[in-house]
């Protein structure tokens, strides 16, 4: 199995590419197209800003292709934000893939932005049913997006958000499994066997 | 629910863990890689790396360590020390830091801060705050706690969190070295100031200690470092300690 990680100016790269060596997969970071279309699974990484980073995807002409894969993507953190609709953060019309808004977590006493630290999954089903219910994984966001009928693990933060979505072919986290310990392997090798 | 963090932090020279006690002397404590997953195997939730190197050219053997640790270890980790440029980060994110912690260069150059934050992100600049209680407050002192700088911690805090910061790492000189307990009034005080996470620093010297800093001082992650590396304090054991009292802890 060849695993294609799509190479753009997101933060965590690096951090994805030492956790796939760690479960010995085989991966390629890479920006080609063809490279990226005849992978067998795609991961979408994502740290940093949308608007800058949807203006940088479509100049690299990722956005469509992105869209148009057929076969598993996983989207992680922005990666996961930057397939649904449109974002709060700067106003940003995102890639569509699930028809949700990203929101902003709201200032609160006792309520730090960015949500920062591990934090449980609850309501954990579909492709992470097995064995990741409250366990603690990494997360650091300031935009979130709500339970919605794609979500398949639920995180509590003042409110509950979707902690992970799927829909057709795409898949999505918003912590970082490449930075969540144990918990994060598992979640990566159950992507990993997603057919 | 969102836990508390227990961060064990690493001072490292030459390639090696030294801890400063009181900031002066300094001794080894051991192999970074290898304490590094040793900790994330015990249940840190993240680490802090520190360099404390002199040359430039010590320096380059950080970032090749940084790139060690990176592939050793699955929890997030902050890298620290003589950075006082955007130019200095990048191959630190490249070698697969999590974030970059600044301090003194902050101090004489507020700037850097808005430059990281707009270059990285947020996310990736923890802005470390060493202060001193003087008499009309708590004053700021940079390099190693060794110049006072005549800024004030309440009005640094917030100005660091204004241009960018997504974190403050708060130690303070007066509890650091002492192991007898954070400084619980003050952190309550700048964390109902600021909306980004706090990590307390300096004091640390029983586990009753944390169980303060979390529940008085209300700091969102605590961090130590001679008590863990001399094996004072255990990891497990300080965790279970927390959640049986009410703190909310990853297990």
């Amino acid at each position: 199995m060849k695993v294609a990680v799509i190479k753009y100016n997101a933060g965590n790269i690096r951090s994805v590419a030492f956790a796939l060596e760690r479960l010995s997969v085989e991966f390629d970071i890479t920006d080609n197209a063809e490279d990226i279309k005849k992978a067998d699974k795609v991961i979408f990484p994502g740290v940093g800003e949308a608007s800058t980073t949807m203006h940088y995807l479509k100049e690299k002409k990722l956005s469509q292709l992105i869209i148009d894969l057929k076969q598993p993507v996983l989207g992680i953190c922005l990666g996961m934000q930057l397939m649904c609709s449109h974002s709060e953060e700067n106003d940003t019309p995102c890639l569509g893939i699930f028809e949700e808004t990203v929101r902003q977590f709201a200032y609160r006493k006792d309520f730090k932005v960015p949500h920062m630290g591990w934090n449980s999954l609850t309501e954990t089903k579909g492709w992470l049913e097995s064995g990741l219910e409250d366990q603690f994984v990494y997360f650091v966001h300031s935009y979130y997006i709500d339970v919605n009928p794609y979500t398949v693990a639920v995180t509590d933060y003042n409110k509950p958000f979707s902690a992970a979505m799927k829909k057709d072919n795409f898949y999505a986290v918003q912590f970082h499994p490449e930075k969540s310990a144990k918990a994060g392997e598992v979640v990566l090798d159950l992507f990993l066997k997603v057919s | 629910m969102l836990t508390k963090r227990i961060i064990p932090c690493l001072d490292i020279k030459d390639g090696r863990t030294v801890k400063g006690v009181n900031f002066v002397d300094l001794l080894d404590a051991g192999d970074p890689v290898e304490l590094a997953a040793a900790y994330a195997r015990q249940g840190a939730d993240e680490l802090v790396f520190l360099d404390i190197s002199a040359t430039n050219e010590k320096r380059k053997t950080f970032s090749s360590l940084v790139k060690k640790i990176a592939s050793h270890v699955n929890i997030p980790f902050t890298v620290g020390g003589g950075i006082s440029t955007v130019d200095d980060v990048a191959p630190l994110l490249d070698a697969g830091a999590d974030k970059v912690s600044i301090n003194s260069s902050a101090v004489n150059n507020p700037g850097l801060i808005d430059q990281l934050a707009k270059t990285f992100g947020s996310q990736f600049v923890v802005l470390a705050i060493d202060a001193k209680q003087v008499d009309n407050g708590w004053e700021i002192h940079s390099h190693g706690g060794k110049i006072p700088t005549g800024k004030k911690l309440f009005s640094w805090a917030k100005e660091g969190q204004e241009r960018g910061a997504g974190e403050i790492l708060f130690t303070s000189m007066d509890h650091d070295g002492t192991k007898r307990g954070f400084a619980n009034d003050l952190l309550k005080k700048l964390n109902d100031l600021v909306h980004i996470p706090v990590i307390a620093s300096g004091g640390a010297g029983a586990s009753f200690h944390f169980a303060e800093v979390f529940t008085l001082g209300n700091a969102d992650a605590a961090l130590a470092a001679s008590v863990f590396h001399f094996g004072e304090i255990k990891i497990p054991e300080l965790k279970l300690f927390l959640k049986n009292h009410q703190v909310p802890v990853r297990l």
